[in-house]
Order: structure tokens, then C-alpha cells, then sequence
């Protein structure tokens, strides 16, 4: 599969001595490019407009999170979470607070878990709008992305009812979540679940069957479930390529086991298999939304478990991850008894879904390089963390 | 075996009065099939099994991993496919004061298995990219923080810190905010160079 | 002679200067019209309903730092953006806005306009390598490339329309519509030159060369200050141009019942410059190859067939 010179993201020397005297050009896309989705840097060898070779650059936005981890008590870490990926932070949270629970053994309420996927599953659809509108736009559809911020906008009101911030909630904590949901609440998400699907209509109407979009994703950016996996693609990226994987699905956390929803999968491998996979997504999200609120109107009870004053977990390890609407995302901590983590590493998954870029966009035009990161949909605060 | 038991024991002495820690339930590793498996084929590169949280911990023998690796990936039982991530970890107190950590999982089976390789000082660790290409990034990445060599790796440098970076953060003897006087240092300098442009 | 002159030179100024007012505006309707398309408002802060916005935007190009880079070609790097604004404005020089209205009338008007053309999209050729950078090389090698082929066909789209009108002059083409509009014997061909005019406007779906989100800005992703408003302006010029030939060659130029020629002009093209806004907020962007094949594998032996099946049906009746 790969070919001499090329090793995911690396350009070997001989390579490049060779590329320097031949008429390919060596173009440096980003970190500051219009499409790149934040500060990525992609150096592209090109033959005419023909990707021969890629290296990914990262690390623009490192911020040390890992390291500022092990000098902060468990509890202060969790609003750090949030700033990974920034456009699903409830997400992130989530995953950390369950790792926390895992290592701790603490039992979270019924009604706060609810809470937790109803807010995880809203989150998941305001990621994909972001993702819809931002592939759209690369791909010139400039329509749809004032579109699916509207639809966002209803999201992020919601979010702020619930928490008062908009974009880094922090709204879960270890144990449960800050506070039971506010009066009102359940009616305005209701509507919300309502009026989505007709509003997810829009971008349907303009871009599912449209020739141009339908040539610029149909085979392009190809990547098999077996390279997929090998190259560490998970989430919504690698159910585009037929695999039956979602660890919502597969090893239920929180209550998703209770609802019932179903996997999107798409067998076409290419860009636009992963679009129809997010597509599917977030109607599944919003009908794994109503059933929680179903449950949520009908019930009532404490948000949060028993959890001790101050955090001190048992000595050990333990990895916990959820399906983040970008891929696994993994929290493995590492606990020496002290209230500060020994070591805390997080599993992006935009980190992983980067790497088999370059396996992608091989051979392809520039213009099906900027289909291609829309389609893997990174965020580079949990690329970089 | 042994190891888990003092961590039980340490448990205890540090609990305080209202706190209630679940009680693991009582699990014989050696019966989880997953266990038996790897053991049968390739127990003697296997050190200790441990189990916490439902989680199984492999201690692996430096110089296996590789082959180790490959088991776990080919054994239609066992069948890990996917290569979740590759920590680097530092316990400047023991006698090997690195640790690898590897998280498999397995999109068929749908099982996890951490895999653990120690390491003392200077001493290298054999690539898993042969295995799993994702291991490329993930071994610069612990490379590029912990300062674990991967030997036979495709490319071994920097991932997330600038390549002229000096030392590794995350280790334990790292300070928070970087070597006195290094960053001031280093950002003069980068600085500098791009005022000149 | 003298008085000639004078009033040839007085058309110029109004025709230019009306032009680029109506350049200006154009930017101010396709925001507008774009933001009302997209849930939003458009411009609304510069004077009521932003309708200063355009004046604004002008100044500030004027009074923004001009930057050179260091290693572009300093002539050409000036020279590019000048000469892209000149070859669209002297078209103007010869579009017939109604049969008194014009500021020359030319006998060869479409071949003047044609050529003309074609001379323009050098500008952005030499602006993309002047800049010394490979995205505008990139941006300006698309567009030489999109720009020579959907020339001809564009050309070749009009053809049918000089065979029925037998002339080339724009006045003579209008003139001959004064029953039917030529649109109603050149179907086919006002499709095709509505695609090769959105190629030749590069706008999308064909926005290739200054794709912003592959290539940047393509050619004039260096350019600043009026040297970028220059382009700007030559872009908006062109989308002017093409809209009056289009309604001159097929939607029968100034000829309307009851208001006068002029305003039937007007209100024809405007209704093109509606269409490519529109456009601009329906669709995507093809591919550079996808764009390219439509043109060579699709439109040329449409055109083609159009031409024979014209001449074969003129030869008959």
C-alpha cells in the first residue's frame, strides 16, 4: 500500500533529494489557510496539481495539557477538557469523568447518566453541524454553512440554559453533572427535536444529490476498513468504510444500552460515505435525544452520586473511552493515591483520524485534499492538545 | 501478583473514614479466557497479568513485544486490530524508570488489553509499526514526551513540540514551565529569526 | 469634428463612470442578495441599509498599506492588475445599451469583444507569476488554462447567433430581433454560453483559479490595497460585459414594449446579475479535472452539433 519514501506523514530524504531536481513543487498548505480547519500545516509535493507525497506538521496549538494535568487536582483538570475539542466539549468531558468514575468506583445517578447522553448526543449534533458547514464551504457549497449555524445556534441556547456557557460547558462532574436541568428546558429540546429533522432537510435539498457535490466526494479520498483500522481511523471516519463499530454500541457506557437507536455505517470508504454516516448520525442523536427526554420529563432525582469532598482516587490505571463525534476518545489515568493525577494522557481522536491522511489524498488534486480533511473533520485543540 | 496486592494494601491505609471504595470483585486472572490464550502461546514473553477494573495488564518482555504484538494481531481468538494508543510513562523512582503502554483493541471481539514494556534508561523498545502503522505517530509522540526510542522506527522525531525542542516535558523531572530560563531563551531566539525576515 | 469629439469623449465618462458605479453596487447587490439567500442581513452599519458600504470598501483599498512581496517582479506585479482593469473597461467601449446609446459603434463588435477578452485573462496569467508565490502560480496556471478553453467555447456558442443575424456587429444582432429573440432559435446555445460565461466570470461552480478555500486567494492572493480592487473591479466589469452580451445576442438587446430601450436593457442584465448570485449561493465548486472535462468532453461537441444543426436548418428554410 505504501510506496517507497512515503511513511505516514514523513518524507523520507531520498525522496526529497529526488523531488528537488525534478519540476515538482513543494507547497505549504497552512498553518494559516483558509481550509485546514485551524492550524494545520500540510506540506504537499506536487507533480502539476497531483499530490505526490504529503508530510502532516502538527503541534501549532500545544498546549502542555498533559503536563498541566499532573500538577492539578482531578477536579481542576476537568474544566481543561472542555478546551480540547472545543466544538464538543461535553464530549471531552465525558470522557473524563467516566475514567474518573471507572477508577474511583463511584455510581452515578439514573437521571444524571440521561442528562449525560441527551447532552453528549446534542453536542454530537452540533459538532456535525460545524462539520457540515465547514466541509460545505471548503467544497464551495457556501449556502450550507450559514445553514447549519442556525441550527446550532438552537443547540448552543439550550447549552446555555442548561450551564450558561455556550462553546466550553464543563457541565458534567465527576459523579454527575453540575445541576438538574432548568425549568423549561425539556420543552425548548423538545422543540428542537422536533423542528431538526425538517431543518436537516436544507442541506439535504442543496447538497445530498447535487451533481457537483456528488463528483467532487464520490471516490475520492478512498481508504479500505482494513488500512482504516491499521492506521488508527475511528468514529464516523471508519464507519464509512463498513465498519461496524461504535463504542456506544459496542461497550455501552453511561445508558446508551437503554435507548434505542442504530449505528450509521456506509460501505463507500470515500468522502462521501463519511458525509452520510454524519448525516445519519445526527438524526440518530436527535431521536436518542427525545427518548431521553422522555425519560427525563417523566422522572426525577438526585444529579449527583456520592462523591467524596476531596478526590483522591486509589492507586492504579485505568483507560476509559466514548465515542466523541470525531472518533474513541480515551482518557488513561494513572493514579499514585494523591489528589493529582500521576499521568494523564488522552487518546484525540482527531490525532489518530490525522494520520491516515496522507494514505488518502495520495495521488489526488489539491482540491480533494481540502475534501479529505473536511471528511476526517479534526479539530487542532485535540490534535495538538 | 505481587504488585497488586500492595496496591490493595495501599488502598487501604489511605482510606479516610467516610469513604467507601467498592470493592473490586474478586477476579482469578489466570481463568479470563483472553488470559489463557496468550499465555498458552506465548507465555514465556509474558511477565505478569494483572487486572483492575475490568481492565487485563500484560507485562511484556523488552524484547518481544514485536513478536507479541504480532500474536495478538494475527490469532483469529485474540484478533487485535486496532492500536488505540502508545503511552510513555516515567517512574524516576524504579528501577526501570519507563514504562510503554500500549492500549489494543479488538473491532471484532470486541475486547481491550493494555500491554506494558519497561524500560531502563538508554534502553530501546522495538517499534510496533510493522504491526500497526497508527504506531508511527503514537511512538513519535511518546518520543517526543517522554523520550522513549522505538527502534526501527520509520521515522523517529518530534511530533508536537518544535523540532530544536530540547528535553522531553513529561517526564517527572521536567518542570512545569520548562527549564529555567529556556523558553525566555527559546523564544528569543525563534523570535528574533523572524523578525529579520 | 471638433463636436464629435466632445460628445465622444462625454459618452466615454458616463459610460465609465456609470460603470464603475454600477461595479461598486454590484459587490453591494450580490452581498445583499447572497446574505438575505443565507438567513442573514448582508451589509446594514454604512449608511441606511449599508448602502455606503461599496464607497467604504473603496476607501479603505485605498488607504491600506501596499505591499510588495519581495520576491515578485515589480513591473509586472504593478502592470497585471492595471492591464485586467483596462481590457475590461474598453469593452464597454462598444456595447450598444440601446440603439442611441453607445459609445462606438463598431461593425465587428463581437470580435472586438472576444478578443479583448481573451487578451485580459494574460493579466491574471502575469499577475499569478509576477506574485513570486505558488498559490497565485498555481491560481494563475488554472485560470489561463480554464480561461483559453471556455473561450472557445463561449465563442463557439455564439456562432449559431452571427449565422442567423448575419453580422457581427452588435447593432445588427439586436436589430434582427426585432420579431424573436434569438434565444428561441439558439436554446442550446444560451445554455452553453451561460456555463462558459460562469467559466469565463470564474465564479461558482467554476471559481477554480481563485478557489479561496484550495488555493487562497489564487492569483491575487499577494495583492493588496487597489491593486486587489483592481482586480476586484475588473471581475465585476467582466460579469457587466457578459451579462450584455448575453441579453445583446440572445434576449434581444434593448427591444421591449411600452418603457424605453434603455430600461429594458437594464433590467435584462440585471436579471443575469441575479442569476450568477444566485448560482454563487446554490453550488458547490467543481475540480479543477472535472471542470475542465465538462468543457472539452461535453460542451464542445454539444456546441459543435449546435453549429451544424443551425447551418442545416438554415440551408433548408
Amino acid at each position: 500500500m505504501l510506496e517507497r519514501g512515503v511513511v505516514e506523514g514523513r518524507v523520507s530524504e531520498d525522496l526529497m533529494r529526488e523531488t528537488l531536481k525534478t519540476k515538482e513543487i513543494w507547497i505549504n498548505m497552512g498553518p494559516q489557510h483558509p481550509s485546514t480547519h485551524g492550524v494545520l500545516r500540510l506540506v504537499l509535493a506536487l507533480e502539476g496539481e497531483r499530490i505526490v507525497d504529503t508530510e502532516v506538521v502538527i503541534g501549532y496549538l500545544h498546549r502542555g495539557m498533559e503536563k498541566l494535568a499532573e500538577s492539578l487536582t482531578y477536579p481542576q483538570f476537568l474544566p481543561y477538557t472542555d478546551r480540547l475539542d472545543y466544538i464538543s466539549s461535553n464530549a471531552m468531558n465525558f470522557g473524563y469523568v467516566l475514567a474518573m468514575e471507572k477508577l474511583m468506583g463511584i455510581e452515578v445517578p439514573e437521571r444524571a447518566q440521561y442528562i449525560r447522553v441527551m447532552m453528549a448526543e446534542l453536542t454530537r449534533i452540533s459538532s456535525h453541524l460545524v462539520w457540515l458547514a465547514t466541509h460545505a464551504l471548503d467544497i464551495g457549497a457556501m449556502t450550507v454553512f450559514l445553514y447549519c449555524f442556525r441550527d446550532r445556534e438552537a443547540i448552543l441556547d439550550l447549552f446555555e440554559m442548561v450551564c450558561g456557557a455556550r462553546l466550553t460547558t464543563t457541565y458534567f462532574r465527576i459523579g454527575g453533572v453540575a445541576n438538574d436541568l432548568p425549568e423549561g428546558f425539556i420543552e425548548q429540546a423538545r422543540e428542537f427535536c422536533k423542528v431538526f429533522p425538517k431543518k436537516a432537510k436544507d442541506y439535504d435539498d442543496l447538497i445530498l444529490k447535487n451533481r457537483m457535490w456528488l463528483s467532487r466526494t464520490v471516490n475520492v479520498a478512498k481508504i479500505s476498513a482494513e488500512d482504516g483500522l491499521n492506521l488508527g481511523l475511528s468514529g464516523p471516519s471508519i464507519r464509512g468504510s463498513g465498519v461496524y463499530w461504535d463504542i456506544r454500541k459496542d461497550e455501552p457506557y453511561s445508558n446508551y444500552d437503554k435507548l434505542d437507536w442504530e449505528i450509521a455505517v456506509e460501505s463507500g470508504c470515500d468522502v462521501y460515505a463519511r458525509y452520510l454516516v454524519r448525516l445519519k448520525e445526527m438524526r440518530e442523536s436527535c431521536k436518542i435525544v427525545s427518548q431521553c427526554l422522555d425519560i427525563l420529563e417523566k422522572t426525577n432525582g438526585p444529579v449527583m452520586g456520592k462523591v467524596p469532598k476531596v478526590i483522591r482516587p486509589p492507586e492504579g490505571e485505568v483507560y476509559a473511552s466514548v465515542e466523541a463525534p470525531k472518533g474513541e476518545l480515551g482518557f488513561y489515568i494513572v493514579s499514585d493515591g494523591s489528589p493529582k493525577p500521576y499521568r494523564l494522557k488522552i487518546r484525540a481522536p482527531s490525532f489518530a483520524n490525522l494520520i491516515s491522511l496522507p494514505v488518502m489524498i495520495k495521488g489526488h488534486l489539491v482540491a480533494d485534499v481540502i475534501a479529505a480533511i473536511g471528511s476526517i473533520d479534526v479539530v487542532l485543540g485535540e490534535v495538538d492538545r | 501478583m505481587d504488585e497488586e496486592k500492595e496496591k490493595k494494601g495501599k488502598e487501604a491505609s489511605k482510606e479516610t473514614p467516610k469513604r467507601e471504595v467498592p470493592q473490586e470483585p474478586q477476579v482469578d486472572v489466570e481463568t479470563l479466557p483472553l488470559v489463557r490464550r496468550v499465555k498458552e502461546a506465548k507465555g514465556e514473553f509474558i511477565d505478569d497479568v494483572s487486572y483492575f477494573r475490568g481492565e487485563i495488564t500484560f507485562l511484556v518482555k523488552r524484547e518481544h513485544i514485536l513478536d507479541v504484538c504480532r500474536f495478538l494481531r494475527d490469532d483469529s481468538e485474540t484478533s487485535f486490530d486496532f492500536l488505540t494508543e502508545v503511552i510513555g510513562v516515567h517512574y524516576p523512582q524504579r528501577d526501570k524508570p519507563f514504562e510503554v503502554v500500549y492500549h489494543l483493541y479488538s473491532t471484532s471481539k470486541r475486547h481491550r488489553v493494555r500491554l506494558k514494556v519497561r524500560l531502563a534508561e538508554g534502553e530501546e523498545v522495538e517499534s510496533v509499526y510493522p504491526v500497526w502503522r497508527s504506531a508511527s505517530w503514537y511512538e513519535r509522540e511518546a518520543y517526543d514526551m517522554v523520550g522513549i526510542r522505538f527502534a526501527n522506527h520509520p521515522g523517529l522525531k518530534r511530533i508536537l513540540l518544535p523540532e530544536d525542542w530540547e528535553g522531553h516535558p513529561l517526564r517527572k523531572d521536567y518542570p512545569l514551565q520548562g527549564p529555567e530560563g529556556y523558553r525566555e531563551e527559546w523564544l528569543r531566539s525563534h523570535c528574533a529569526s523572524t523578525n529579520k525576515l | 469634428m471638433g463636436q464629435e469629439l466632445v460628445i465622444a469623449i462625454i459618452k466615454m465618462i458616463v459610460v465609465f463612470a456609470l460603470a464603475l458605479l454600477v461595479v461598486a453596487y454590484l459587490t453591494y447587490l450580490e452581498r445583499k442578495i447572497i446574505g438575505h439567500m443565507q438567513l442573514r442581513l448582508g451589509p446594514m452599519r454604512v449608511g441606511p441599509h449599508g448602502l455606503l458600504q461599496p464607497i467604504a470598501d473603496g476607501l479603505k483599498l485605498f488607504v491600506k498599506e501596499d505591499i510588495v512581496p519581495r520576491e515578485a517582479d515589480k513591473w509586472t506585479y504593478y502592470f497585471a492588475p492595471v492591464f485586467d482593469l483596462v481590457c475590461a473597461l474598453v469593452l464597454l467601449a462598444v456595447i450598444p445599451f440601446s440603439y442611441h446609446f453607445m459609445v462606438t459603434r463598431l461593425n465587428i463588435g463581437v470580435l472586438y469583444i472576444l478578443s479583448i477578452a481573451s487578451v485580459g485573462s494574460i493579466a491574471i496569467l502575469l499577475a499569478g507569476w509576477a506574485s513570486g508565490s505558488k498559490y497565485p502560480i498555481l491560481g494563475g496556471l488554472r485560470s489561463a488554462a480554464q480561461m483559453f478553453s471556455y473561450e472557445i467555447f463561449l465563442g463557439f456558442s455564439i456562432i449559431g447567433v452571427l449565422m442567423i443575424s448575419g453580422s457581427l456587429d452588435l447593432v445588427k444582432i439586436v436589430e434582427a430581433q426585432s420579431r424573436v429573440w434569438n434565444i428561441v432559435y439558439q436554446p442550446v446555445a444560451f445554455v452553453i454560453y451561460i456555463i462558459a460565461a460562469l467559466g469565463e466570470l470564474k465564479r461558482i461552480p467554476f471559481d477554480l483559479p481563485e478557489a479561496e478555500n484550495e488555493l487562497v486567494a489564487g492569483h491575487h492572493t499577494e495583492y493588496s490595497g487597489f491593486k486587489f480592487a483592481y482586480f476586484f473591479l475588473a471581475e465585476y466589469a467582466h460579469m457587466i460585459i457578459i451579462s450584455c452580451m448575453a441579453v445583446i445576442l440572445f434576449l434581444g438587446g434593448w427591444k421591449g414594449p411600452v418603457l424605453p430601450g434603455i430600461v429594458w436593457f437594464l433590467i435584462k442584465i440585471c436579471a443575469f446579475f441575479y442569476f450568477f448570485i444566485w448560482v454563487r449561493g446554490t453550488f458547490p465548486r467543481y475540480r479543477y479535472d472535472q471542470f475542465m472535462a465538462i468543457g472539452w468532453k461535453i460542451m464542445l461537441p454539444v456546441v459543435l452539433a449546435n453549429i451544424v444543426a443551425t447551418g442545416v436548418v438554415m440551408r433548408l428554410v
